[in-house]
């Protein structure tokens, strides 16, 4: 089992997102983080798909993926064949707030975003890996709360959909 | 100036029109209403079929389909009705045959508020659809069933689902029709790549012992006389898949029978003696290949296949040819060279004689006492048309008659074959009679299956459709029986059946029927059966604990294929 990034490039078509999701729901395979965005073209969606998968069965979820009527192309990538990050942000008690945690901020290059009364909020952006190590610290900073996005990532390969398109 | 404006539900009706629709099943209820009113001035050019149930509408609509090549239609209305589908859309789906369902739903402020006879249908339907969509708004009926019916058609077929709310039906909007030929996101037809195409000409070329395996694409390709001149010009011998009958006629020396669990000896043992396994619109079904691990290793594989999710889904293939098949097959006829296998044909024909003399003389002429199903079917062979066209529910009769019966001609088949929907056969009979009247329908059912769709005896009824049912009644669910007995050390639980008088059943729907207990009234009974002109219901009383050879068990290797 390995990690996979599924690029999968729609039309805006409502219930789109369920006709995928459908794909990984009847195989029993848990989708990791998923994103969805415009793409470069006007009109046309991008989904960023995180799952652990095989080789083998990468193969036979992208074909079904792509063989859904609304969906123009989808690409599977490995890890190193893909740039990709994901956004994590914490939110902490102002009473937190010490040289010690601004230390940690700047070690990770974290940076607070936004400070209430009550609270400030660190946004980190990075690999699954590093988001979560300062989680594990700020942890120790009575952390209140914690939210990570799925990754956002685009291919190395040079192709692009515009051969896809007509 | 006039207003040329026409409801929502008068442009469904048109839209079908422009289709080319001219026969329509169906079930009218709240949420479709404006549409059944609406069609009420066009009944001189649909054919609308009142089923009795909506599963029945759709089943009908996949017989219809099936027989001609057309997209069959149903229309039903919102909650209940369009969840009465769904079996009927999951079969579609798995058999690819090419549907557009039409179904009512509440008005559009209502959507999402558990209103009456409202449910999430487009939700409901999303795994055994193709496509669907919900319109909402009068102008995007057209263009959506304009593109649904490419979609239904074109590549691997399937069934598309259309959910128009009550208020677009009612709203005025001008009617325009454009045929869809292309969907930016939807390309149906993968170029042939011809130089997969010359790798599977050389493997095909360099056989000693090739073997074609040929499905139900070969119907949908239309590639018939391809696949004929294909294995015409190489000598391979062929085999068929459930669905792929009637693609190649069973009379043609290059035939040796069919795959499967409960297919021929011969096929499913040489399977793992060929050097070449050339599979032609075929997706390598579980009930086809047995134990993956054991099926055919010793063969490479070329694959002819439309569907790319298909290609290395099951088997790998050495020369995986993406692609039409008749456009596949068409090019690899210039590149094959002529020849012939005489001495492995003749294996297939030694393996025959041992299934003829043991399986099919004693299920085709059987001397104990107890009719066996074979030798119904037997007695069909002798008196029906070359281009008659069996429909089956699903289980041991299911398997009986597609091993016996004599299919000459293309689309002479209609069955449930990979999802397996007992109920499929009455329903499917009726819509592939309707598709032409005046040629043979043969319905054979067994007793379980018929009863839970034995309503649309009234639509037999009401249609007069010329249907010839034949229900070979065992008082069992005996394919499950059969199981029970061999691997459940015949424990038979709740598989014996207390059945109702069904000559009474078919005397209530004024149907023409007899009833056959005895070997000695069997011919006549048949013979009787297709002389009369209307719908025509024959029981058959067979034996209670017959079984269907030959098997491949579940788990088992295709070569561990049994006879008893």
């Amino acid at each position: 089992m390995k990690k996979f990034t599924i690029s999968v490039f729609t039309e805006n078509f409502i219930g789109i997102l369920n006709r995928i999701t459908i794909i990984f729901t009847r195989r029993g395979v848990n989708i990791n983080g998923i994103t969805a965005s415009e793409s470069r073209e006007d009109g046309i969606y991008r989904l960023t798909i995180e799952v652990t998968s095989t080789d083998e069965q990468i193969v036979q979820l992208v074909n079904q993926i792509e063989r859904i009527i609304d969906v123009i192309k989808a690409f599977y990538y490995k890890d190193d064949q893909v740039v990709f990050q994901e956004i994590a942000l914490y939110k902490l008690p102002v009473s937190s707030l010490d040289p010690g945690l601004e230390k940690v901020i700047r070690q990770y290059n974290a940076r607070i975003i936004s400070a209430e009364k009550d609270f400030v909020v660190i946004e980190m952006t990075g690999h699954k890996e590093d988001t979560q190590e300062l989680l594990g610290i700020l942890k120790k900073f009575n952390i209140m709360e914690f939210a990570r996005s799925g990754r956002v990532a685009v291919s190395k390969p040079m192709q692009t959909l515009d051969q896809y398109l007509q | 100036m006039n207003d040329t404006r026409i409801r929502g539900a008068e442009i469904v009706i048109k839209s079908l029109v422009a289709e080319k629709v001219t026969t329509l099943f169906g079930y009218p209820g709240g949420a479709i209403m404006p549409v059944y009113d609406a069609l009420y001035d066009y009944i001189d050019q649909v054919d609308h079929v009142l089923t009795r149930h909506e599963q029945g509408a759709i089943h009908a609509a996949q017989g219809f389909a099936r027989v001609s090549g057309k997209v069959g239609v149903c229309m039903v209305t919102s909650g209940p009705g369009a969840t009465n589908l769904i079996t009927g859309l999951a079969d579609a789906l798995i058999d690819s045959t090419p549907l557009v369902c039409i179904t009512g739903q509440v008005a559009s402020h209502l959507l999402g508020t558990d209103a009456f006879q409202e449910t999430d249908v487009v939700g409901f339907s999303m795994p055994g659809t193709k496509w669907n969509i919900q319109v909402r708004r009068v102008e995007d009926i057209a263009p959506a069933i304009s593109k649904g019916f490419h979609i239904a058609r074109s590549g691997r077929p399937g069934p598309v689902l259309i959910d128009i709310t009550k208020d677009a039906q009612f709203a005025l909007g001008e009617f325009t029709y454009a045929p869809t030929f292309s969907v930016r996101s939807y390309k149906p037809y993968p170029p042939v790549n011809s130089k997969m195409v010359e790798k599977a000409a050389e493997l095909i070329n360099g056989a000693k012992k090739p073997f074609v395996l040929f499905g139900q694409g070969v119907l949908m390709a239309k590639a018939e006389e391809e696949l004929r001149a294909f294995l015409e010009k190489t000598g391979i011998p062929a085999a068929c898949t459930l669905l792929g009958s009637g693609a190649f006629s069973e009379d043609h020396p290059l035939y040796v029978g069919k795959l499967g669990m409960h297919g021929n000896y011969a096929p499913n043992i040489l399977t793992n003696q060929c050097d070449v396994l050339i599979a032609i619109g075929m997706r390598f079904d579980d009930r086809v290949t047995g134990d993956l691990s054991r099926y055919a290793t010793q063969a490479k594989v070329v694959h002819l296949e439309l569907d790319p999710v298909e290609i290395n889904k099951n088997v790998k293939a050495d020369a995986p040819v993406l692609g039409n098949c008749k456009e596949s097959l068409s090019l690899l006829i210039d590149q094959v060279h002529p020849s012939s296998h005489h001495e492995w044909l003749n294996e297939f024909r030694q393996l025959e004689q041992e299934e003829k003399a043991s399986v099919v003389a004693r299920d085709l002429s059987p001397t104990k006492t107890g009719l066996t199903m074979g030798e119904v079917i037997r007695y069909v062979n002798e008196f029906k048309d070359d281009d008659a066209v069996l429909v089956t529910d699903v289980g041991q009769h299911q398997m009986i008659a597609w091993r016996y019966f004599d299919f000459k001609n293309s689309r002479t088949q209609v069955t449930s074959g990979g999802l397996g929907t007992m109920g499929f056969g009455l329903p499917a009979a009726l819509g592939a009679q309707l598709h032409n009247p005046s040629r043979q329908v043969i319905c054979v059912v067994g007793d379980g299956g018929i009863q839970m769709t034995v309503q649309e005896l009234g639509t037999i009824m009401q249609t007069k459709a010329p249907v010839k049912i034949i229900l070979l009644n065992n008082n069992y669910l005996g394919m499950v029986r059969q199981w029970q007995q061999m691997f459940f050390d015949k424990r038979y639980s709740f598989t014996e059946l207390e059945n109702p008088d069904f000559i009474k059943i078919a005397e209530a729907y004024k149907i023409k029927s007899s009833k056959v207990e005895q070997r000695e009234d069997l011919s006549e009974a048949v013979a009787d059966m297709f002389l009369h002109e209307g719908p025509y219901f024959l029981e058959v009383v067979v034996a209670k604990e017959d079984n269907v050879f030959p098997m491949v068990a579940t788990g088992c290797s295709v070569d561990e294929i049994r006879l008893s």
